[in-house]
């Protein structure tokens, strides 16, 4: 497992490699669905055959689901292979498992941005336009929104000596406001699925770890830890999608 | 005869501006019909409609007795609709895009091959068929987009300005070949159109469109009769004193008043030795009489009928 979390240094480690490349391939799959259908003039010819339209949305968002699944299971078993061959000793079960779970949630975490880009491009006529607001939110929310997130927290900053409480509310209020970020949630999914060692995600106070022994938790647990943040990005994905379906249903399709 | 499309008082806005003001139209089984009228006078509009592409404000429209904006998959089942300036899977030969749009319509991989090929020899593609859709010509992309068309065997179809674009001789062949099919198979045609000569050519019946009004609709005789309810005939002749005793020919005024006594006549003018006259009725054969009676020869005569150009220039201008 250390294989997929560890590097050292000269390249950036497997996780940190697919939460760069995930949102780039959601965007390329996607930005394109819709309008160059339109702009091709193929849009308004397969939409007068007797064939709804949430299908095509449907279709749309399936078929690079399905490019992305494959490309990732192939991905993870070639490093478990390559590990199996190098190292020699074989992965537990558990070990398994959660490769695989980290594996179905990096899909998810691709999905969010595939439905990103599936509504830029019903909402923008050119492939240009929904290409580049995808990657803007995605620059947004990499590099933008970390420093907005700083400002913010810098001004509410409690002095050292302020009560245990304050300092914890702050915690808090940081952790919430990094939440919303697609990115920022699956890296939190990936470091609790491969790192069985961690056991929580925002902050503490000192009773809540009072007693704790440290050790590696098991797979379950390790999911009862970050479902907040799975269900945040299943919440993402689907309001994207719902976005669209909307925009899409009754729209008039004209030819080019 | 049954209706195939029955329009009730159907009404697009976009904001302020209705693109299709409260039309009226019903077209029956097997007709050819023709939709004329200058860019934005919601032909196109129409025809999204009838399919359940967009959405109608106010009226209705029925397709096959079914309404489209209820049930738009039952509609575009029995409907065939050439979008303006088709377009085709670039990357997939003809065949492919038409075996593509079969399957869509939920024929069997093995019918809708042979349909594929029957229908390509039929709008004479079969040289082209495995050629990729993106090298077809802009006249060849029409007829695949005919044969894309034709391939779930539609009981009505919608042409939407099929005809742009081709070079005049593909034109006609088209449009030969639309008529064909309609009469073989008894295929209800609607198609849209700015050019009167092509319309004139295959339509049984025309409407006419502007403004989002349909202001006429009919054959072309009835269509000249709505809109120049009087006067209607126009007469051009030329005249020549006869030879010799040109004394017994008598002045141009007089001839002037003498045939507008005719019955019937409503406008008379002669300039040197021509003459345009206007009538309620066809009366060149009176005409003729009369000048020939005032001791001129006709060196020239001829009826004018009004073609669409005219109803054109006459209420599109």
């Amino acid at each position: 497992m250390n294989l997929f979390t560890q590097s050292d240094g000269s390249l950036p480690s497997f996780f940190v490699f697919v939460s760069f490349l995930g949102p780039l391939l959601g965007i390329s799959l996607g930005f394109d669905a819709i309008n160059s259908e339109q702009n091709k003039g193929t849009l308004s010819r397969i939409l007068a055959q007797p064939v709804p339209r949430d299908y095509l949305l449907n279709a749309k968002f399936l078929a690079g689901i399905i490019v992305v699944s494959v490309m990732f299971f192939a991905l993870s078993f070639l490093v478990i292979g390559a590990g199996l061959i190098i190292l020699g000793t074989p992965p537990t079960a558990e070990e398994f498992l959660r490769i695989i779970t980290y594996t179905i949630f990096s899909i998810i975490y691709v999905s969010v941005w595939l439905n990103l880009s599936i509504f830029f491009s019903v909402r923008f006529k050119q492939p240009a336009t929904s290409a580049l607001s995808g990657i803007a939110v995605w620059l947004f929310f990499t590099v933008f929104y970390p420093l907005i997130v700083n400002f913010i927290t810098k001004g509410l900053e409690p002095s050292k000596f302020a009560p245990p409480r304050v300092i914890y509310l702050y915690e808090k209020i940081k952790f919430a406001l990094v939440q919303i970020m697609p990115n920022e949630l699956f890296s939190e999914v990936s470091s609790t699925i491969l790192v069985p060692t961690v056991r929580s995600l925002g902050p503490l106070t000192t009773e809540q770890v009072h007693g704790a022994i440290p050790g590696p938790l098991s797979l379950s647990q390790s999911l009862m830890v970050v479902w907040p943040q799975i269900t945040g990005l299943l919440a993402l994905t689907l309001i994207c999608f719902l976005f669209s379906y909307l925009l899409f249903m009754r729209r008039e399709i004209r030819s080019r | 005869m049954e209706n195939v499309i029955e329009i009730e008082g159907l009404t697009k806005k976009y904001g302020q501006y209705k693109a299709v003001n409260n039309l009226d139209l019903t077209i029956e089984r097997g007709e050819v019909f023709g939709l004329l009228g200058p860019n934005g006078a919601g032909k196109s509009t129409t025809i999204l409609m009838l399919l359940g592409l967009t959405e109608p404000d106010e009226g209705s429209a029925r397709v096959c007795g079914i309404d489209p904006v209820q049930f738009p998959i039952r509609v575009k089942k029995k409907v065939g609709y050439l979008p303006e300036d088709v377009g085709f899977y670039d990357d997939l030969s003809g065949f492919d895009n038409l075996v593509f749009t079969a399957r869509l319509n939920n024929i069997p991989q093995d019918i809708a091959e042979m349909r594929a090929h029957e229908l390509l020899e039929k709008v004479g593609l079969e040289r082209e068929k495995d050629k990729m859709a993106g090298k077809y010509s802009r006249g060849m992309r029409q007829r695949l987009g005919l044969a894309d068309v034709l391939i779930k065997e539609p009981e009505v179809i919608i042409l939407d300005e099929p005809t742009l674009g081709i070079d005049p001789a593909g034109v006609k062949a088209f449009l030969q070949l639309i008529v064909k099919l309609s009469r073989e198979d008894g295929i209800t045609v609607l198609f849209s159109s700015h050019h009167l000569y092509q319309v004139q050519q295959v339509c049984d019946r025309v409407g006419i469109f502007v403004e989002g009004k349909l202001l006429a609709k009919g054959n072309i005789g009835e269509l000249s009769r709505q809109l120049f309810s009087s006067n209607s005939h126009v007469i051009e002749g030329g005249i020549e004193p006869l030879n010799g005793n040109s004394s017994k020919a008598v002045s141009l005024e007089d001839l002037n008043n003498r045939v507008k006594k005719i019955p019937g006549v409503a406008k008379v003018s002669f300039e040197n030795r021509r003459f345009v006259l206007e009538a309620e009725s066809d009366i060149a054969h009176l005409v003729s009489a009369v000048i020939a009676e005032a001791g001129y020869g006709l060196s020239y005569l001829s009826k004018k009928e009004y073609g669409l150009d005219d109803i054109y220039s006459r209420y599109f201008q």
